[in-house]
């Protein structure tokens, strides 16, 4: 009777190890509702970036010229105003996040982690089944195309086939030729997120982001999971097929952030090396610019220098 | 409508341009006779149940299949014909009956000749009568006016001729041209003066499929073929025809889906982002030349810049360079900078 126990846990044991190759899966179970918490990068993620902003960002000069372009206002053309925010970027806003398994009925195997954002209304899939990532001529997606394994209890995942989006939604572009992979590490009730996103048309180098959730212990009420975009006519009279934008060199505001916070011009310009600390010497000996007029009270607009604000959405 | 032309050689000036050029092909880097196709393979992407995407070498091509038999759209290099034949035979037996040229460049007709041989055609009564055989050989291979009036025009001094069996049997001179095959509606758009002068797109309705062509990519900045009657503007218009016709869903994902000319199977919102690219540079170098600067001065300005590691190259057919300098021609000449008004003396000068 003991021996045959033994057999019995061997037998048991060689069989989970079997399905290891294609159904690695042995890790932490994210499954629940999340929500994130944003004491980490708040004036990023909340009230959201001011324009021309690209501080933390290894962005290079198409980038950069690109951003310095981006006329809000293009948001208000009927077929930009339900873009979604792509995967490497939609878990830095607000959004209910509910985590689920998809097994095999008939193995039990881990076929998919499947992730529901309310936020666009995003339904994503990480693949664990071993199956290998489309081709090069296949549709890209707001989510992209995800794959995960194990390491340990931490799930990676890696994703490609991403559609267009934003590094920083002030205009900052991610392309479509960007991958993604990410680190999901849970401690009990939180779970963090890690980002590293490589995109080799506007970043000379890997982006790391990182961000919190905790999980809800109740559901939440339907409403608070949809996302209903409607596009509508906003401006009635602009000429069709009008994209708004800045001339290179014209923004407008192009000043206006780093006069708010008094940070030298060189300091709010994004790019590699102005991450390390070596870029806090040059930093010191840049002059200040000169702070915006204090803002105007009264029932009557601002005159003066023009003030763009931050950014919706 | 049916040309009748004499089933003989003729020769056409832009042939070798496209037949060389034409073959040189808007995305492939290296024109036909330098290229090795032995190693190239079909990669087949199913779109919808009845319509495939097939990319190898050349302008893509695509599969519309059912119950009455298949529709080609653009056919490749010739030398890629056998492997596209293999590869429409992995989806569906039955016959081909149409070829649709979106345009006339030799990387999308390239095959017309073998995949037209590899199919037949319906007809009876006095046309098999009259015609004999020949009638029901080949599939038809339909295509706009232009095409046709470029591919048969005679040839420059030193350019080779571009075989009849690549012309298209049947053209139309109208806006589009539209039949139900397959139980679907399929309607072949013409947007003018665009890539070229005979530029088609494709939609199946019901499939909610459009192909294209070259009036849409992914891999490069738009083709402006002046030679062959291209404009900016006329891209750009047809780019905004394309987001007319495609719906997306309420997320800006999916619905109508794109086969474009090279590159991957994309959505509107693939297309809105490539619009908005064509309509950023073009307004910019606009601009420019409003306020009177020189192309070497637009140049210097970068007007590319933010677009250039997606879709810029300083080499091959179509470089960056070029594709700047043809807006800027265009603009220049569509907007001519006003003359500088003469003074007093000047015009005394002028009346000595």
């Amino acid at each position: 009777m003991f021996k045959s126990l033994g057999v019995v846990a061997l037998a048991t044991a060689l069989v989970a190890g079997a399905s290891l190759p294609a159904f690695a899966q042995a890790g932490a179970d994210f499954s629940g509702v999340w929500q994130p918490r944003y004491h980490e990068d708040q004036p990023d993620r909340i009230p959201g970036p001011e324009l021309t902003d690209y501080t933390g960002l290894p962005i290079n000069d198409s980038a950069r010229q690109y951003a310095n372009s981006w006329d809000p206002s293009r948001l208000t053309l009927p077929e930009e105003q339900c873009r979604v925010h792509v995967s490497p970027y939609i878990y830095r806003g607000p959004l209910n996040l509910r985590i689920w398994e998809e097994k095999d009925p008939k193995t039990q195997d881990l076929i998919a982690i499947k992730h529901y954002s309310s936020t666009f209304e995003q339904t994503r899939t990480i693949y664990m089944d071993g199956r290998a990532h489309p081709g090069p001529n296949a549709p890209h997606t707001w989510m992209g195309f995800s794959t995960g394994r194990y390491d340990g209890d931490m799930l990676v995942v890696e994703t490609t086939h991403l559609k267009k989006g934003w590094v920083r939604r002030n205009g900052v572009p991610m392309s479509d030729q960007a991958k993604m992979t990410e680190y999901m590490v849970r401690n009990g009730e939180v779970m963090t997120h890690i980002v590293v996103l490589v995109d080799p048309t506007y970043l000379t180098e890997p982006l790391v982001k990182s961000q919190d959730f905790v999980r809800s212990t109740r559901e939440l009420p339907a409403g608070t999971w949809l996302w209903v975009c409607d596009p509508v006519l906003e401006i009635p009279d602009r000429p069709e097929g009008e994209v708004p934008a800045y001339l290179p060199g014209e923004h407008p505001f192009k000043e206006e952030y780093a006069r708010r916070h008094q940070i030298p011009f060189i300091g709010i310009n994004g790019g590699a090396a102005t991450m390390y600390p070596e870029f806090q010497e040059p930093l010191k000996k840049a002059a200040i610019p000169p702070p915006l007029p204090p803002p105007q009270t009264g029932a009557s607009r601002v005159t003066g220098a023009p003030q763009q604000g931050q950014q919706g959405r | 409508m049916m040309h009748n032309r004499s089933r003989k050689v003729r020769s056409l000036s832009v042939a070798a341009a496209i037949i060389a050029g034409a073959v040189v092909a808007v995305g492939s880097a290296i024109a036909q006779q330098n290229q090795n196709f032995d190693n190239v393979q079909i990669d087949t992407v199913k779109v919808r149940d009845d319509v495939y995407m097939l990319a190898g070498a050349g302008g893509n091509t695509t599969v519309f299949v059912g119950s009455e038999g298949i529709m080609v759209v653009d056919t490749q290099f010739a030398p890629m014909s056998t492997k596209i034949i293999n590869a429409i035979r992995a989806i569906s037996k039955g016959p081909i009956r149409y070829i649709v040229n979106t345009h006339v460049h030799g990387d999308h007709i390239g095959g017309n000749e073998a995949i037209a041989k590899a199919g037949s055609f319906r007809a009876g009564g006095n046309v098999v009568g009259d015609i004999g055989a020949a009638a029901t050989a080949t599939a038809k291979i339909i295509a706009h006016e232009n095409v046709l009036t470029r591919l048969s025009a005679e040839p420059a001094p030193g350019q080779t001729a571009v075989p009849f069996a690549l012309w298209p049997t049947e053209t139309f001179i109208t806006k589009k041209r539209e039949f139900l095959f397959n139980g679907e509606a399929v309607q072949i758009i013409h947007e003018p003066n665009a890539h070229t002068d005979g530029d088609s797109m494709v939609f199946f309705r019901q499939s909610d499929v459009l192909a294209t062509g070259d009036l849409f990519t992914t891999v490069m900045y738009p083709f402006i073929d002046v030679a062959n009657g291209g404009t900016i503007d006329g891209y750009i218009n047809a780019l905004n025809a394309i987001m007319d016709i495609t719906v997306a869903s309420n997320v800006n994902e999916g619905g109508t889906m794109v086969i474009p000319g090279h590159g991957r199977v994309s959505d509107e919102q693939d297309v809105t982002e490539y619009r908005n690219m064509a309509t950023i540079v073009r307004d910019r170098i606009k601009e420019y030349a409003k306020r009177g600067m020189t192309l070497e001065q637009v140049k210097a300005k970068k007007p590319t810049l933010d677009f250039d590691p997606r879709y810029g190259s300083d080499t091959g057919f179509w470089t960056t360079s070029m594709f700047v300098e043809t807006i800027y021609k265009q603009m220049v000449e569509a907007n001519p900078p006003a003359k500088p008004t003469q003074s007093r003396n000047q015009q005394k000068g002028k009346s000595k």
